[in-house]
């Protein structure tokens, strides 16, 4: 009796010393592969990373779904989580198609079927590199601007001051709360590489901290307690409604049409 | 936990009957009689290869059946004709293990799936879906012609314990801890959806299977075969075993990927295969000489029992 008992002991230890090993190896495996997954652009509705890489059950319907074949399943090596679902702007970029076809297909809901709108997708965040930018060297681009799904709002054109130039420079500026990540400004852009890019927000976004206020904003207006500004009675728009007529400006001053 | 039942205690153990010659296993000679033999061994090739190619033609060129994808996904989780949702139970499982909330296709799929083996498939997926079983069948039957010692002995029940482990992990790492280093999975995405290093993972196992253990993988360690021993264990569909014409040859034994299961006093005693560890390959059915063995449903072989112990009471 004694020795049976030593001898299942010793068995169930040797095996869950086995097992430990194995433990550790496996899950090193797994954490590596996940570590990966800030460096992939998700399908659209994709949930938050954690989320994703729980629920996604890698069969790949998504990409089957895609009409354009921007979506592809991460092979082993890659340098993406194993079998995920990811999509490479530069090489083909996400559509945005209206009704979304390949957030329906996913049997897990790791791509969130509350996604209707598609300009709702956050699949990346669109970054400029100024450095390399033709805009902000001061040639006419525009490119990714033009190409925008969400123009006039993901991407916006500003003026800016061209050194010793008297023409303005016309600047793209990506604004975070529009930009979908779709990509397409990425493709376009025709530096040798890109000098947009769409990456994963958490690489590039910081975030101000909730104790900041910009005063000068008129939503931000604090008064002396920290308190809400009140808002003013009248609008400040109307109070410098433009009198001239409209298209007039100093190049065409006292001209009589 | 797991049956250690040796395959040759039953010679050893001077198991044969008494009584009855012993004929051995001669291949037919006719080409039909070959085909007839290895009924069992193209049918399972032509199912794993016929899913595969139904997931790969409609990923790669769209194939579509009254404009439904004929099977779109991989053996992970998939659809059929865009109707029946289908889905692996052991990662289905994994994921609910982190402690999400899936959606409802998943699910009903997963039941769908689990239900078909406990019913009816028994390990069947094992022998007759599994993209891995053609590899490490080759890798067996290469090891038999190049008659590859046993380097190390491992017990069966590592798979067991693998089983065990990639639940654990599931829970403790958040996601489906099996599932995302899984080489089945790897394998049948990466035929699908592009080939990539995944591959070397199967070479890994093919290696493995031919010159360290026999039946390595799929024997001792996958925990999806695991997972599919216990599912099946209580299917409908077995192997009978005649007990009054076997002459104890042991054929069916040698040929075995699961020698295991062929335990001569529990299948005489119950009239068929009992242990949920056989994967329905056929091997033993197409092998033995006597035609002692054969598939059929659990009801069938518990009524075939019965009238034959009522025969065997009547006096003659």
């Amino acid at each position: 009796m004694e020795a049976r008992r030593r001898e299942f002991l010793l068995k169930t230890a040797q095996g869950a010393a086995l097992a430990a090993c194995g433990g550790f190896i496996w899950s090193h495996l797994v954490r590596q592969e996940a570590s990966a997954a800030v460096l992939a652009l998700r399908p659209p509705g994709a949930l938050p990373e954690n989320d994703f890489a729980a629920q996604c059950i890698k069969c790949g319907q998504c990409a089957n779904a895609c009409p354009y074949d921007t979506l592809k399943m991460a092979t082993a090596g890659s340098n993406m989580p194993i079998g995920t679902p990811y999509f490479e702007p530069r090489k083909v970029p996400c559509y945005m198609c209206q009704d979304i076809p390949c957030v329906p297909p996913c049997p897990t809901g790791a791509l969130a079927k509350s996604l209707k709108d598609i300009n709702k997708a956050r699949m990346g965040l669109a970054v400029i590199d100024e450095e390399n930018c033709l805009s902000w060297l001061g040639l006419r681009c525009e490119v990714c601007y033009r190409v925008c799904p969400v123009k006039g709002k993901a991407i916006t054109v500003e003026t800016h001051p061209r050194q010793i130039s008297k023409h303005a420079m016309f600047v793209p500026l990506v604004h975070a709360e529009h930009c979908t990540g779709c990509g397409l400004c990425e493709q376009a852009c025709p530096t040798q590489e890109a000098a947009i890019r769409v990456v994963n927000p958490k690489l590039v976004q910081g975030k101000i901290g909730e104790h900041y206020r910009l005063g000068w904003k008129r939503e931000d207006q604090i008064t002396q307690d920290f308190g809400a500004a009140p808002t003013p009675t009248e609008p400040a728009d109307q109070a410098v409604a433009p009198k001239k007529a409209p298209g007039m400006d100093t190049l065409n001053q006292g001209i009589d049409f | 936990m797991h049956a250690q039942a040796q395959p040759l205690d039953n010679t050893q153990a001077g198991d044969t009957k008494p009584g009855r010659v012993v004929r051995l296993y001669t291949p037919p000679a006719t080409i039909t009689g070959k085909l007839w033999n290895w009924r069992y061994l193209i049918l399972r090739r032509l199912t794993q290869f016929g899913i595969l190619a139904m997931f790969f033609g409609t990923a790669r060129y769209g194939w579509e059946v009254a404009g439904r994808p004929l099977l779109s996904g991989n053996l992970s989780a998939s659809e059929f004709m865009g109707v029946i949702p289908m889905a692996d139970p052991f990662a289905v499982l994994q994921q609910l293990l982190t402690l999400h909330v899936l959606d409802k296709e998943v699910l009903i799929g997963a039941a769908i799936i689990l239900g078909f083996y406990a019913l009816i498939g028994g390990r069947s997926f094992c022998g007759w879906v599994c993209p891995v079983n053609l590899i490490t069948d080759a890798a067996a039957w290469l090891r038999a012609k190049l008659r590859v010692p046993d380097f190390c002995n491992l017990s069966r029940s590592v798979r067991m314990w693998a089983l065990i482990l990639s639940l654990a992990l599931s829970a403790l790492l958040g996601v489906a801890a099996f599932e995302w280093v899984s080489p089945i999975s790897m394998l049948h995405r990466e035929v699908v959806f592009g080939a990539g290093l995944g591959l070397t993972a199967i070479l890994g196992i093919f290696l493995f299977d031919l010159l360290v253990v026999k039946h390595g993988w799929c024997g001792h360690l996958c925990p999806l075969g695991a997972f599919y021993c216990l599912a099946g264990c209580a299917t409908q569909l077995r192997v009978r075993f005649d007990d009054s014409t076997c002459t104890r040859c042991v054929e069916c034994v040698r040929v075995c990927p699961e020698p295991h299961v062929l335990n001569f006093k529990q299948a005489a005693d119950k009239g068929m295969v009992t242990s949920g560890d056989c994967t329905n390959c056929g091997r033993c059915i197409t092998i033995c000489p006597e035609d002692s063995l054969s598939f059929d449903l659990k009801p069938l072989i518990k009524q075939h029992n019965l009238n034959a112990s009522q025969q065997a009471r009547r006096p003659a």
